[in-house]
């Protein structure tokens, strides 16, 4: 007879000293755990209303300007410093941990409409409604941390004037030249007074302007004929252009995906295109109910945020339809300039209401040091959200977001019209021969031409 | 040549035990898969199909993982009892007092009988760790044990009838069925709660993941409370009868009930008709069993029959002589069954679910064993009787490694509070408990029903007219059966066979032409055809 029976004695099972750590054993056997996947349907389900309690996205607000807020450039050298620009022609530089204004760039007589800091982050370029391009130096690490306050300001390094207003600016990734948009493409030199290069594509004015982060040469234009140019600037003629039906704002490049970018409409949605393929956008992000004022990507080149003139920003997903989160208060007003931190965990809003504010990238985010196991269990709950994210009550969690009134009436009202006009285009093919109708995709149909 | 030999015998036996462990494994990874992994051939969504592709990679290497830290990295080996193959000796033969002198001194502690004669019989309970163990006199003993130090932790007389006891969550809560009502108690024996909604309580049961504490009356009704809120959640007339056999399916939480039909019906809270209703025994049923794996009920009957059952297919899978007052399935599928003062224990010796004697044991003459419980996480059966209660040695019957975060045997009361916030978090609702509840999370296929073909229904109809034709004729009196008359009831039978296949051959003729007077308009005009108004 050969026996064996469990024993176990407890100072194996047990720690030696109190200070040590409690002793765990693991047994992975489904056996012991019934139930599993209800256990973890509830815990799905409760992170996603913990995730709703927590949503807390809006850190502060940034007050000094004493005008609208009308563009912003951040300092690719320095995670905390943010560069603003106001209609009254104010330039400040702002310290995102602090929140307080670190330098003021006196100066512009006019509307400041764009910023623009230089790769190397020690110049920065600011141009306006006066007509003037100002260069400036930006202070370094040390004044930045020293915050004495707003009260010193800087002398510029130099003041080119030139024939037109300028609506943006936009520096090479790298290099030292840089772009401005006006009645042409001007492109500029740091130590020259007038621009090396223009480029003119028809008499409309250029509003907005963006380098390609990949191609160095190769950049992107809207102007107010509602198209988008594409120039190069080793030809002498411009590349491309493709006109939709409604203006386009602003651009924003894929920083990971250098050959798409995302043009941000009036008509209240992005497009998404592929730098190649211009006759069709890659896809269509709507939600925004008012037009889309600013776009910029985060530096994953996942998602990119926007801004609107029905005074809310978006947060979408590069490849989503929709987007994924709506940051609104009720005191801020139009919002006329966008822009993801560098480290993609903050957002930075500036709006009509003299204020820039600073959001969370992601609303319920923990801030402050994650220990591993905060980190591990935030991993957990994360999968298991994704795992069960179809079921109706999980979904339905996610999903919801709190809108203002008009924003979810003038939602409602859209809806209300596509489907009427969808329900219109049906009746319209029934009625008509068989085949002479076809239906087209938004992704096509808001494209007018593409001229090369 | 010699060398040559040694060389190669080594190498032989060293692929032999390799292909040994790699079946071994192969069981093991099979276990932890839990089932076949999804059809990605009749995915046509390229995009999903990778995402898929992805996840089942990982599931595969989460189960190769588990499967060799179960291989390797556990701290404990399980109990065994072996005999000689070609002996006389038998397992069952072998008397405690044998094993009692080859184990250890710990484990031969575990051996014991308490002797209360004055207020048996005796009902046990542990907690799903094993450390704490409620034992209950009919007369109102009620006894909280911790096992490890073998100490009493709190020791109380209600001074009425107790029919059952359940732990709570944790060893800090109670509750007890006595006499009028259920109450509930904590450690330290003050009474908590009456619960007289229950009415007065035969069995008790807790469901630990839903925190329910579900309750058979006198009258046959089954009550559902949950404990945190105090909601009750269900209350369900069972209708047949009084009844004390109840047992909760570990696996899914789905209440069995043992009656005395002979049937056995499971029940849920959210629904007032039984999930399922099946007819075990032909005499009243006794007892009633779980295995931990929630495929296998055992039930004895009157009849001197032990059925074990498979809940997949609610078939009998092997039928044991003996009469039984209590069962209980122990964490490594060990079968106990008691009946007056002797209890045997069955075993799947041979891992293809078939069940054969294992160990007997026969306590003093005259006891009458009332419950069986394996302790979880040991190798010992608790047996309460009419003159205290026993506990005895079945090597193999526990689980040998537990889970810190599952049970823990030595947990410490910092860590009770911590998982009892955590099971809390985790509570499930009462709509969870379903007969197969890995469905959850899962798509519910839109499987139309299947319309017989043509063929099929008139060789439904032929036979429906056979069988009419064929039917006996009563002789009846003076006339009444001429053949003429003979014939023209055969007639009206069979046109009356025919009727309802003829009725449904016009409906669906009759529907057809209707669509097809619809589908003769141009798409256009659709619109404008008049909508039979919805009743």
């Amino acid at each position: 007879m050969r026996v064996k029976v469990i024993s176990r004695s407890t100072d194996e099972f047990t720690r030696e000293r109190s200070q040590d750590l409690q002793r765990v054993f693991r047994n992975f056997d489904p056996n012991l755990r019934p139930q599993e996947k209800a256990v973890e349907y509830v815990r799905a389900l409760n992170a996603a209303k913990l995730e709703k309690i927590f949503a807390r996205p809006f850190v502060g607000a940034m007050d000094g300007h004493i005008d609208a807020v009308s563009c912003m450039a951040k300092n690719p050298n320095h995670l905390k410093g943010v560069f603003s620009g106001s209609m009254d022609g104010d330039v400040r530089l702002w310290d995102l941990a602090t929140r307080r204004t670190v330098r003021q760039f006196p100066g512009h007589q006019g509307a400041v409409r764009g910023l623009t800091v230089s790769t190397d982050g020690r110049i920065l370029v600011s141009c306006g409604t006066d007509c003037t391009l100002r260069l400036w130096k930006v202070p370094g690490d040390t004044l930045l941390e020293s915050d004495d306050g707003s009260g010193n300001s800087s002398q510029p390094l130099a003041v080119y004037v030139w024939k037109n207003a300028f609506w943006g600016v936009d520096h090479q990734w790298d290099g030292d030249l840089f772009a401005t948009a006006g009645a042409q493409v001007d492109i500029w030199n740091h130590n020259r007074s007038q621009p090396v290069n223009s480029f003119e594509w028809g008499n409309d004015t250029v509003t907005s302007v963006r380098f390609n982060p990949g191609e160095l040469n190769l950049l992107a234009t809207s102007a107010s004929d509602r198209s988008i140019n594409i120039y190069d600037l080793r030809m002498s003629t411009p590349a491309r252009k493709v006109i939709m039906r409604t203006k386009t704002n602003s651009i924003a490049w894929n920083p990971m995906e250098p050959m798409n970018f995302t043009a941000a409409n009036d008509d209240g949605k992005c497009y998404s295109y592929d730098v190649r393929k211009l006759n069709e956008a890659k896809c269509v992000h709507k939600d925004h109910v008012s037009s889309v004022m600013d776009i910029d990507y985060s530096p994953t080149g996942r998602e990119f945020v926007t801004g609107s003139y029905d005074r809310t920003v978006r947060i979408f997903q590069y490849n989503g339809g929709h987007s994924r989160e709506i940051y609104h208060t009720k005191r801020m007003q139009r919002v006329f300039c966008v822009k993801f931190s560098c480290d993609a965990s903050y957002i930075i809003s500036g709006s009509d209401d003299t204020n820039l504010r600073l959001w969370k990238a992601k609303a319920s985010e923990q801030l402050g040091v994650v220990l591993p196991r905060e980190r591990k269990k935030h991993e957990y709950l994360e999968a298991v959200k994704n795992r069960y994210k179809h079921l109706a009550e999980v979904k339905r969690i996610v999903r919801h977001r709190h809108l203002p009134k008009p924003i979810y009436k003038a939602t409602k009202q859209i809806r209300e019209m596509t489907e009427s006009e969808r329900r219109r285009a049906g009746r319209r093919k029934a009625h008509s021969a068989p085949g002479s109708i076809q239906n087209e995709p938004l992704r096509t149909s808001r494209i007018i031409k593409e001229i090369e | 040549m010699v060398v040559k030999v040694e060389n190669i015998t080594p190498r032989k036996s060293k692929t032999a035990t390799d292909e040994v462990i790699s079946e071994e494994m192969d069981m093991k990874v099979k276990k932890y898969l839990r089932g076949e992994g999804a059809n990605l051939e009749a995915l046509k969504d390229k995009k999903l199909k990778g995402q898929l592709a992805v996840k089942e990679e990982l599931y595969g290497k989460s189960a190769t993982a588990a499967a060799k830290a179960e291989k390797w990295l556990m701290p404990s080996e399980g109990g065994y009892l072996e005999v000689d193959d070609e002996g006389i000796e038998k397992t069952w033969r072998i008397k405690q007092e044998a094993i009692a002198r080859e184990v250890d001194i710990l484990s031969s502690r575990k051996q014991y009988d308490i002797v209360l004669p004055d207020f048996g019989p005796y009902t046990l309970e542990f907690t799903p760790s094993g450390r704490y163990m409620a034992a209950a006199g009919c007369k109102g003993h009620l006894a909280i044990v911790d096992m490890k130090s073998m100490k009493l932790v709190k020791e109380l007389q209600v001074r009425e009838t107790v029919r059952d006891v359940v732990f709570l969550h944790n060893e800090q809560f109670f509750a007890a069925a006595q006499k009028k009502y259920p109450y509930i108690y904590n450690r330290d024996g003050t009474e908590l709660h009456c619960l007289k909604e229950h009415g007065a309580v035969l069995k008790l049961q807790f469901l630990s993941n839903h925190f329910l504490l579900a309750s058979i009356n006198k009258f046959g009704q089954l009550h559902y409370q949950d404990v945190t809120t105090g909601q009750m959640v269900g209350n369900l007339r069972t209708g047949l009868g009084r009844t004390d056999v109840m047992q909760v399916n570990p696996f899914n939480g789905v209440v069995a009930v043992g009656h005395s039909g002979g049937t056995v019906s499971m029940w849920k809270p959210t629904s007032a008709a039984p999930l399922v209703k099946m007819l075990c025994h032909p005499g009243p049923v006794t007892a009633l069993a779980f295995h931990t794996n929630g495929h296998l009920m055992a039930t004895a009957g009157m009849e001197r029959k032990i059925k074990i059952w498979d809940l997949r297919k609610f078939e009998v899978l092997q039928t044991l002589p003996g009469h039984c007052k209590a069962l209980d399935f122990s964490q490594k599928g060990l079968l106990a069954a008691a009946t007056g003062s002797f209890v045997q224990v069955f075993g799947d010796l041979s891992g293809s679910q078939n069940y054969s004697r294992y160990m007997n044991h026969s306590i003093a003459k005259g006891y009458q064993v009332k419950k069986v419980a394996f302790r979880p996480y040991e190798d010992v059966l608790g047996i309460g009787h009419s003159m205290g209660w026993s506990s005895i040695l079945i090597p193999g019957s526990g689980e040998p490694n537990f889970d810190s975060w599952v049970a823990n045997p030595f947990e410490t009361s910092k860590q009770r509070r911590e998982k009892e916030v955590r099971s809390l978090l985790d509570k499930l609702p009462p709509e969870t408990i379903m007969l197969d509840p890995t469905k959850i999370g899962t798509v519910r296929s839109t499987r139309k029903k299947e319309q017989p073909t043509k063929e099929d229904r008139e060789a439904e109809m032929e036979a429906a007219i056979e069988e009419a034709k064929s039917m006996p004729m009563k002789k009846k009196t003076k006339g009444r059966s001429k053949p003429s008359k003979i014939a023209k009831k055969k007639q009206e039978a069979v046109e009356k066979a025919k009727k309802p296949f003829l009725e449904q051959q016009m409906n669906e003729f009759s529907k057809k032409r209707k669509l097809t007077e619809e589908t003769q308009l141009p798409k256009s005009l659709e619109r404008f055809v008049r909508k039979k108004a919805v009743a």
